[in-house]
C-alpha cells in the first residue's frame, strides 16, 4: 500500500536531488534549468499528495498555478540564456564568472 | 466575487490594465520612440494609484473571501512602493536615453513588478503570496538583463534568474509543507493549526523553508550572494530600483507572512530571524569594507540595512513591526538620493563606478558633496540626521522585547559599517586631486539628491508624521 509517506519520501529525493543538481553541476547551464524544474515538480507531488491526503481541492489548485509559473519562468530562463550566449560564446556555469563573488 | 471585491483590487487592476495596454500602444506605434513618453506616464500614473490609496483606503477590507487584504499594512507599504518606483523612473530616464538603454518595455516592466509587489504584500493566502512574488521576480529577471549586448548586465540576469528561482523553489517547498500540516493554504487558516498547542514538526519545516525563500528575497545572510553581483551587473538605474521597492515588498510580505500565519508562535520564528539579522550586518558592514565599486559597496550596504530591519522584525511585537515600516521608509528615501548621486557620476560620457573617482569632489561640486555627505552619515546612523532614528527605532524595539544582545549587536555592526560609508566622504572632501568626474546633472536627479538630503535633515523634527501611519500599520497587523 502507497501511502502519504512514501509520496512525501519520493518529493522530499526529488528536492534534494534538485538543489544539490544546482549546487554541484559545474558543467552547463541547461543542468541548472533542469535541476530548477525537477525542484518544481517535487513541490507539485507534494501538493498532490497532500491534496489527496486531506480530501481539499486546494492543492491541486497551487499545483496547476505551480505548472503555470514554472513554463513562465523556463521561458524567461532560456530567453536570458540565449542572450548570455550571443555575448560571451559559452554556457559552462565555470564561464559565468565576469564579477567575482 | 462581487464588484466589491473587485474595487478593493482596483489600484492592482488598473496598473495591469495600464501596463498591457501600453505594451500594445507602444508596439503599434513607434516603439523605442514612445519610451520617453511612457516613463513619464507610468510614473505619473504609480503617484496617482499612491495618492489614491492614501487618501481613499481606511479600516480593514478583505477581497475574494480573504485571499486579498486590504489594510493600513498593505496600504502603507503600497504607497512605499508606488512612490519609490516613480522616483526611481524618473531619474533613470536620462540615464538610459544617453547610453541608447532606453527601451519601452523598460517602465513597463517596473509597471508588472510593482503590481507584483501590491499584490505580494495585500497577500493572505499562500496562492495569492507565490502568484504575487513570481509576477514581481520575473519582471526583475528580465529588467536586470536589459542591457543585452553587455556580458555583465546578461551574467547578472543570469545569476538573478537561477537564485531566485532556487529562492521560489524553497519558499513553494516550505507552502506545500505548510499546507500539509495545517490542511489549509490560508492565513487565518494556518494560524488557527499553528496555535493548537506545540506548533507540530511539520509545520516548522514548512515555516523554515518559508523563512529562507524569503530571506533569499530581502537578501539576508547566509542567502545574499546574488546581490553584489546583481547590483554590479546590471543598469545603474536597475540597480536603484532593486535597492528600493523590491526591498520594501519582501520585508513588508515577510512580516506579513510572519505575523498573519504565524504570529501565534513569534518565539519559533523570532530566533531564526534575529539570527539572519546579525549575520546580515556583521556580513555586511565587514565585506564592504573591501569594496571600491560603489554600487557593490552599495549592495553590502543594503544587506546590512536589511539586516537591522530584520531586528524589527524578530522582536516579534507591534513596535518591532513598527519600527522595521519607519526604518524600511527611511532606507528607501537614502537610497533614492544616493543613487541619484551614483547615475550622474561619469567622465566623458562613461560611467564611473569606482569610488576614488570621487577624489576632492567637494572642491568642484561643493552643494552636491555635501547632500552626498549627509545622506552617507544618515546611512551611517549619526546622531543627528534622520537615519540615526531609524536605527534607534529598530535598537528599541529589540530592547523593549528582551533582546538586548540583538540592540549590542546592532550598535557594533553600525560602528563597522560607519568605517566604510565615512570612506567615501573623506575620499571627497579630503581626498588626493585625481582626475575630476565631468558631466551636469539632469534636474530630476539633482532635484531627488537635494530633497532626499533634506529630508535626512528636516525629518529629525518628528520625521514628517511617518510614525502615526507606521504605527496604525503595524497595528492593523499584529494581533
Amino acid at each position: 500500500m502507497v501511502g502519504l509517506e512514501h509520496y512525501l519520501a519520493v518529493a522530499a529525493a526529488l528536492f534534494v536531488i534538485g538543489i544539490f543538481g544546482i549546487f554541484l553541476n559545474r558543467k552547463n547551464v541547461i543542468i541548472l534549468l533542469m535541476s530548477l524544474e525537477l525542484i518544481l515538480l517535487s513541490v507539485n507531488i507534494n501538493f498532490v499528495a497532500f491534496s489527496s491526503y486531506l480530501g481539499d481541492l486546494v492543492g491541486q489548485v497551487f499545483t496547476l498555478f505551480v505548472l503555470t509559473v514554472a513554463a513562465a519562468e523556463a521561458a524567461i530562463g532560456l530567453a536570458i540564456l540565449v542572450c548570455f550566449f550571443r555575448n560571451r560564446g559559452t554556457i559552462d556555469v565555470e564561464d559565468v564568472n565576469v564579477m567575482k563573488g | 466575487m462581487t464588484s466589491a471585491d473587485f474595487s478593493i483590487l482596483l489600484p492592482e487592476i488598473i496598473l495591469a490594465i495600464f501596463a498591457m495596454a501600453a505594451l500594445l500602444f507602444a508596439v503599434y506605434t513607434g516603439k523605442d520612440k514612445t519610451a520617453p513618453m511612457m516613463v513619464w506616464g507610468t510614473a505619473g500614473i504609480f503617484l496617482i494609484l499612491a495618492l489614491y490609496i492614501g487618501l481613499n483606503g481606511e479600516g480593514a477590507n478583505e477581497a475574494f473571501g480573504g485571499l486579498f487584504r486590504d489594510d493600513a499594512f498593505a496600504r502603507f507599504s503600497k504607497i512605499v512602493i508606488l512612490i519609490s518606483a516613480a522616483a526611481v523612473l524618473v531619474m533613470s530616464q536620462d540615464y538610459m536615453q544617453k547610453r541608447d538603454l532606453l527601451r519601452f518595455e523598460y517602465p513597463l516592466l517596473v509597471a508588472l513588478a510593482v503590481v507584483g509587489m501590491c499584490v505580494m504584500v495585500s497577500a493572505g493566502d499562500l496562492i495569492v503570496l507565490y502568484m504575487g512574488l513570481e509576477l514581481q521576480s520575473l519582471a526583475l529577471y528580465v529588467v536586470a538583463s536589459l542591457r543585452r549586448d553587455s556580458v555583465k548586465s546578461t551574467e547578472a540576469g543570469l545569476k538573478y534568474f537561477v537564485l531566485g528561482a532556487l529562492s521560489s523553489g524553497m519558499l513553494l517547498y516550505g507552502a506545500s509543507l505548510t499546507y500539509g500540516f495545517s490542511g489549509t493554504t490560508e492565513f487565518a487558516g494556518i494560524i488557527e493549526a499553528a496555535s493548537e498547542g506545540d506548533m507540530p514538526l511539520g509545520l516548522l519545516f514548512g515555516l523554515v523553508f518559508l523563512i529562507s525563500g524569503l530571506a533569499f528575497k530581502v537578501s539576508a545572510v547566509p542567502f545574499h550572494m546574488w546581490t553584489p553581483d546583481v547590483y554590479e551587473g546590471a543598469p545603474t538605474p536597475i540597480t536603484a530600483f532593486f535597492a528600493t521597492a523590491p526591498k520594501m515588498a519582501a520585508m513588508a510580505l515577510f512580516a506579513r507572512l510572519m505575523h498573519d500565519a504565524f504570529g501565534a508562535a513569534p518565539g519559533d520564528w523570532g530566533q531564526i530571524v534575529a539570527l539572519l539579522a546579525v549575520a546580515s550586518m556583521f556580513l555586511g558592514s565587514v565585506a564592504a569594507i573591501g569594496q571600491r565599486d560603489i554600487k557593490r559597496l552599495m549592495a553590502y550596504s543594503s544587506i546590512t540595512h536589511m539586516g537591522f530591519a530584520l531586528i524589527g522584525l524578530a522582536s516579534g511585537t507591534e513596535f518591532g513591526v513598527q519600527a522595521m515600516l519607519v526604518y524600511m521608509a527611511i532606507y528607501i528615501t537614502m537610497n533614492v538620493g544616493t543613487f541619484a548621486f551614483i547615475l550622474s557620476m561619469q567622465r566623458d560620457g562613461r560611467v564611473v563606478t569606482d569610488i576614488t573617482a570621487l577624489n576632492m569632489y567637494s572642491k568642484r561640486e561643493p552643494l552636491k558633496a555635501l547632500a552626498m555627505l549627509i545622506l552617507l552619515f544618515s546611512m551611517a546612523g549619526v546622531p543627528p540626521l534622520v537615519g540615526f532614528f531609524g536605527k534607534f527605532y529598530v535598537l528599541r524595539a529589540a530592547v523593549d522585547a528582551n533582546m538586548a544582545w540583538l540592540a549590542v549587536a546592532g550598535v557594533i555592526a553600525s560602528v563597522i559599517g560607519a568605517f566604510y560609508y565615512l570612506r567615501i566622504v573623506y575620499y571627497m572632501y579630503f581626498g588626493e586631486e585625481g582626475e575630476a568626474l565631468d558631466g551636469a546633472m539632469p534636474a530630476p536627479q539633482w532635484a531627488l539628491l537635494m530633497v532626499a538630503a533634506a529630508v535626512m535633515l528636516l525629518g529629525v523634527v518628528n520625521l514628517f508624521g511617518i510614525e502615526g501611519p507606521a504605527a496604525a500599520a503595524a497595528a492593523a497587523l499584529v494581533h
